[in-house]
């Protein structure tokens, strides 16, 4: 049994990049950090979080969450500051606004748009 | 309807190839038009380097490198040159003060300050992802162009136009 779940181990889990120095002794705070880590995507990867990723800046930014979060800034406060430095190609959801409208917008009309020539009497 | 159609689709087609031609590694800076973020480091070769260094009353641009990085080596060149026309500071990131020496020794020292940023966390202030970057800052202290990758001698020619619009 405890073999099988060391094997499965290698498929389902949550690997990541974090190595153990970054971690700070404050769980709730790390827990926080971590969750940061996943809504930031790395600047020189193609389409990884700062969590995932190996790359130097992806690790600049782990650290600078961590520090800030120690000082006492909120989640929102350090994603906000990230996003003045890097714009909105570091965030996974883009913000919505007049011009990312249409990435948000768009699916929906498609939706009902195609349910409507799907169901509509012939 | 069949038009309906058409139209979208060429419509989606005409979109999908415009977006063919950009880069996906060309992240428009979001620092552009505003003014230089502050800080505070050491000095490798002079007094310490901040903002308040950079807003003086002058054209300048602000060279983001480090001597482990090969494209910052290529690029020295132009910026020896570039440094002729306009002021040129720079900031090491992580890097030892014998390695910087050694490779300025090496090839010249176009700055007239180098601020260390043993951190990286001056680079994150500045919106750096990668090095080489490089800023061009007008009179006031607003940033008015990015630069990323290594100044190659086809780009020299784009940056002195840009200087020479600011003066």
């Amino acid at each position: 049994m405890k073999y099988i779940i060391l094997f499965l181990n290698i498929f389902f889990v949550n690997a990541n990049a974090i190595e153990p120095n970054e971690i700070l002794e404050n769980k709730k705070l790390e827990n926080i950090a971590r969750e940061i880590g996943k809504e930031l995507r790395c600047l020189v990867c193609q389409n990884e979080d700062i969590q995932n990723s190996n790359a130097d800046i992806a690790k600049d930014l782990r650290t600078l969450v961590r520090k800030k979060l120690s000082e006492g800034q909120s989640k929102n406060e350090i994603i906000k500051y990230i996003h003045s430095r890097y714009g909105d190609f570091v965030l996974f959801s883009p913000p919505l606004r007049i011009d990312t409208l249409g990435l948000w917008a768009l699916p929906i009309l498609f939706f009902f748009v195609l349910t409507f020539l799907f169901f509509r009497k012939r | 309807m069949r038009y309906f159609f058409i139209t979208i689709f060429v419509f989606c087609l005409f979109v999908f190839y415009q977006g063919l031609k950009k880069n996906p590694r060309d992240i428009p800076s979001n620092l552009i038009s505003q003014e230089i973020p502050e800080f505070y480091i050491s000095s490798f070769n002079g007094p310490n380097l901040s903002h308040i260094d950079l807003k003086k009353d002058e054209i300048k641009i602000v060279n983001f490198f480090a001597s482990w990085c090969p494209p910052c080596t290529v690029e020295h060149k132009q910026l020896q040159s570039l440094s002729k026309k306009v002021t040129t500071y720079g900031i090491a990131k992580k890097n030892k003060n014998k390695d910087l020496s050694k490779w300025l020794g090496k090839l010249g020292n176009p700055y007239k300050n180098i601020g260390m940023d043993y951190e990286g966390l001056v680079s994150i202030e500045w919106g750096v992802y990668a090095l080489p970057e490089t800023f061009l800052i007008d009179k006031n202290g607003i940033i008015k162009y990015k630069h990323v990758g290594p100044i190659m001698q086809r780009d020299l020619e784009k940056l002195e136009n840009l200087i020479r619009k600011l003066r």
